[in-house]
């Protein structure tokens, strides 16, 4: 029942009579990990929200002083857990730019290939959670069936399903062989018939199109000064991507379009990240055509990178290379100087500020989540809509609670 | 369990009132998956296409704690999060087991900080642990099995044998390290915060 | 292509201020009487319309350091992709420096998240308690005196046995 009361009557909580709080978290099906709102609500208007979050912070910044450049990425991993593998890549894209070291090209496209990987991952989950909190189960079972297969390749190239810990300080744990090859093309292949399936099941659902557009709108001028980037910044007309602007890794070679959006709603939201889903896999396409040969770790000189992992189990100076490069006082000396890195990681611009103090660990590392950034936005995207768009709106924010508390 | 009474022909069986509740119980297993990072996402794959849980009778999530028997503890707990998951424990009616899926849940994992939790069986009770950072669907679903024969081969009708566990089993939440740290804390005359689960 | 630093001394003169440059990326040192004006020239003269991030660093380990807190601003433009990087110094007792929220809306959960980490206020803010951490908590732990396991507040609960649940 809507209440007509001026600003100024207020109860002694100082509320205006009629609305009630309504507490949503922070265990709930619909924030997918761990957050809290705390809603006020008219009726079935949602007057105002105020997040409560820190049910995840578990002192990553804290440990990233206590851990060496290599062995960060094992917890960097753990941020994201939706697209691990960008996060690790963002950590030691800062960490190589503090150290200033050139990455070989075969790195380059390898690292760009997984990134990409991890972009469609992500954004299959998102979309995937964000039509099933919305009611509808199926399209998120053939999102998992994508996601199982990637996961397959993964396993495949590091041994491990989901937290690969893939990237080194100036390479990469393994280089990828030929089947690994072989399962990204299938995967290629194969993935434009999911992607069919999906949005045949999605785009024109008229529950889920009723429910996502003109709901949950973020203008512009909001998205700029609201530090908004990513996705959420292009489906309201930002358009920017580090992919493109600040050109890392392989991605100046490459052809590929940013997908953008105007309205700003959750529907052009999740557009965007179907949309660049095909624009990832044009990516992982041309650089599996492109893939160039040779060695996977830079050219040490007066730097000393972690062997590859088969010449240390076959070779005693592998091993003796290997004990070199763990040992704190033997690592290798790195300026002192603070510098900000950022790539284009799924959610938007993950950034990492590194001060280093001139040894091979960090002397801070903060890192920039984007999820923080854009939850922030929440309220001023609720304010005035209906209770059950909540849902609609957080899964199109697609907010990681670890990348959110850290 | 059953044993057929040949004379009286196929449609008698014979069994104790015990067995029979827990077979029961333990084919319809329905999870409360407290998710709360990245095990979760592994549960979710667990319950997906692929892996499939409800073949073994516990797909049913459900969100809220009254209708659940089984808690799954997916993810690290921290500070803030503990007296929610004991909330929720407490608001779970009995019989109820509890699985610790992944490292964190079982013993902090990797985050040994000032945040989170050393494992969820300092502060209640566990009955299957899963290892793994996260562990594999497959993993979580012969958990599930494992709790299964441990319902089996140990329940009772009226859920008597959880009463005689008045001790906790799970590691002293305040270990010799710990102590030190809070008698530094001490000197420092800080305070500490209280909380109570059950307010 | 202007120069950023020209532009700034030419708008604020006569203020201390220092330049310089690491693997290609310019920062900004000021004082803190300075931060506002300096931000608001920053954003309007020079169109760093984003504030990417807010954070701090405790340098009471730092070799050679003379203030202990740094709190370091990102801004980036836009439309040109260029970014800056602007830090002020502080010290103990006066831990206490102006907020940006009036002019980028982002600064808001991450000044309270210095604030809850550091323990750094920031005057103006509309809302300056603690993001992450529960209210109760008596630390600020990303503090280099802090340590990393903390100091028994993560075991401070209630021991639930399966009688008693």
């Amino acid at each position: 029942m809507p209440m007509h009361l001026t600003e100024d009557e207020v109860d002694e909580y100082g509320r205006r009579e009629g609305l009630w709080t309504l507490n949503f978290g922070p265990q709930h099906p619909a924030t997918h990990t761990t957050l809290r709102l705390l809603l006020t609500v008219d009726g079935e208007e949602v007057v105002d929200a105020e997040p409560d979050i820190g049910f995840l912070h578990s002192g990553f910044e804290k440990l990233a002083e206590v851990l060496d450049f290599n062995q960060y990425v094992t917890i960097v991993d753990r941020m994201n857990y939706v697209s691990p593998m960008a996060n690790e890549i963002a950590w030691h894209h800062a960490v190589e730019k503090l150290l200033d070291i050139e990455l070989t090209p075969r790195c380059k496209y390898l690292r760009t290939i997984f990134a990409e990987l991890m972009r469609i991952h992500d954004h299959l989950l998102c979309v995937g959670a964000c039509i099933l909190d919305l009611g509808g189960i199926s399209a998120f079972m053939y999102a998992n069936n994508e996601r199982e297969r990637i996961f397959e390749i993964c396993e495949r190239v590091t041994g491990q399903r989901f937290h690969t810990s893939y990237t080194r300080v100036g390479g990469l744990l393994f280089d990828v062989n030929d089947d690994a090859i072989a399962m990204l093309r299938e995967f290629v292949q194969g993935f434009d018939k999911t992607f069919a399936d999906m949005d045949k099941l999605i785009t024109r659902n008229r529950i889920f199109v009723e429910r996502t557009r003109g709901v949950g709108v973020l203008s512009k001028e909001a998205a700029i000064s609201g530090g908004a980037t990513g996705p959420v910044a292009r489906a309201s007309g930002v358009v920017r991507d580090l992919r493109r602007d600040e050109p890392y890794l392989a991605y100046a070679d490459l052809d590929f379009d940013i997908v953008c959006s105007r309205e700003g709603d959750c529907f052009s939201r999740y557009s965007v990240r179907m949309l660049e889903m095909l624009e990832s896999v044009k990516i992982i396409q041309q650089a599996l055509e492109k893939l160039p040969s040779g060695p996977i770790f830079a050219d040490g000189t007066g730097k000393e990178f972690m062997p590859e992992k088969r010449e240390v189990y076959q070779s005693i100076e592998g091993l003796i290379h290997h004990f070199e490069s763990i040992m704190p006082n033997r690592q290798m000396p790195c300026e002192p100087g603070s510098l900000y890195a950022a790539t284009e990681s799924p959610n938007g611009e993950l950034g990492f500020f590194l001060v280093s103090n001139g040894t091979f660990r960090p002397y801070r590392a903060r890192t920039r989540p984007p999820s923080l950034v854009h939850f922030a936005l929440f309220p001023q995207l609720i304010r005035g809509c209906m209770l059950s768009d909540v849902v609609a709106v957080l899964g199109s924010l697609n907010i990681i609670a670890a990348e959110l508390d850290r | 369990m059953a044993k057929q009474l040949s004379e009286r022909g196929d449609s008698i069986l014979w069994t104790k009132l015990d067995a029979a509740a827990n077979w029961a119980r333990k084919n319809s297993l329905w999870p409360m998956p407290f998710a709360t990072a990245c095990c979760g996402i592994e549960l979710m794959a667990a319950s997906a296409s692929r892996h499939d849980l409800s073949r073994f009778g516990s797909e049913v999530m459900r969100f809220t704690p009254r209708q659940c028997d089984l808690m799954i503890v997916a993810g690290r707990v921290v500070m803030k999060m503990l007296p929610v998951l004991q909330r929720i424990w407490l608001q779970m009616p009995e019989p109820k087991w509890c699985i610790s899926m992944g490292a964190c849940a079982c013993t902090g994992g990797v985050f040994d900080t000032y945040a989170v939790v050393q494992g969820v069986d300092r502060f209640m009770p566990v009955d299957v642990y899963i290892p793994g950072c996260p562990p594999r669907p497959e993993q979580l679903i012969r958990a599930v099995i494992d709790l299964q024969e441990k319902i089996q081969s140990t329940g009772t009708l009226n859920a008597s044998e959880f009463l005689q566990q008045t001790t906790p089993k799970g590691p002293d939440r305040f270990d010799s390290d710990e102590l030190g740290r809070i008698r530094l804390r001490d000197r420092l005359a800080l305070k500490l915060p209280i909380y109570n689960p059950r307010h | 292509m202007f120069s950023c630093e020209e532009r700034v001394n030419e708008l604020l003169p006569g203020r201390c201020r220092e330049w310089s440059e690491f693997r290609g990326q310019r920062h900004l040192t000021m004082v803190r009487e300075d931060l506002l004006p300096t931000m608001r020239v920053l954003r309007d003269s020079l169109h760093m319309n984003m504030l990417v991030d807010v954070t701090a660093v405790d340098r009471l380990e730092y070799e050679g350091a003379k203030d202990r807190f740094e709190v370091v601003y990102f801004l980036l433009n836009v439309d040109t992709s260029q970014r800056l990087i602007a830090s002020v110094f502080l010290n103990e007792p006066e831990l206490e420096i102006d907020s940006v929220y009036s002019l980028w809306k982002s600064a808001d959960w991450l000044e309270r998240e210095v604030f809850d980490m550091f323990g750094i206020r920031f005057r103006g803010h509309p809302n300056m308690k603690r993001l992450l951490l529960p209210e109760q908590f008596a630390a600020h732990p990303l503090r280099k005196d802090y340590p990393v396991q903390g100091r028994g507040e993560r075991h401070n609960f209630p021991v639930i046995t399966r009688a008693s649940s």
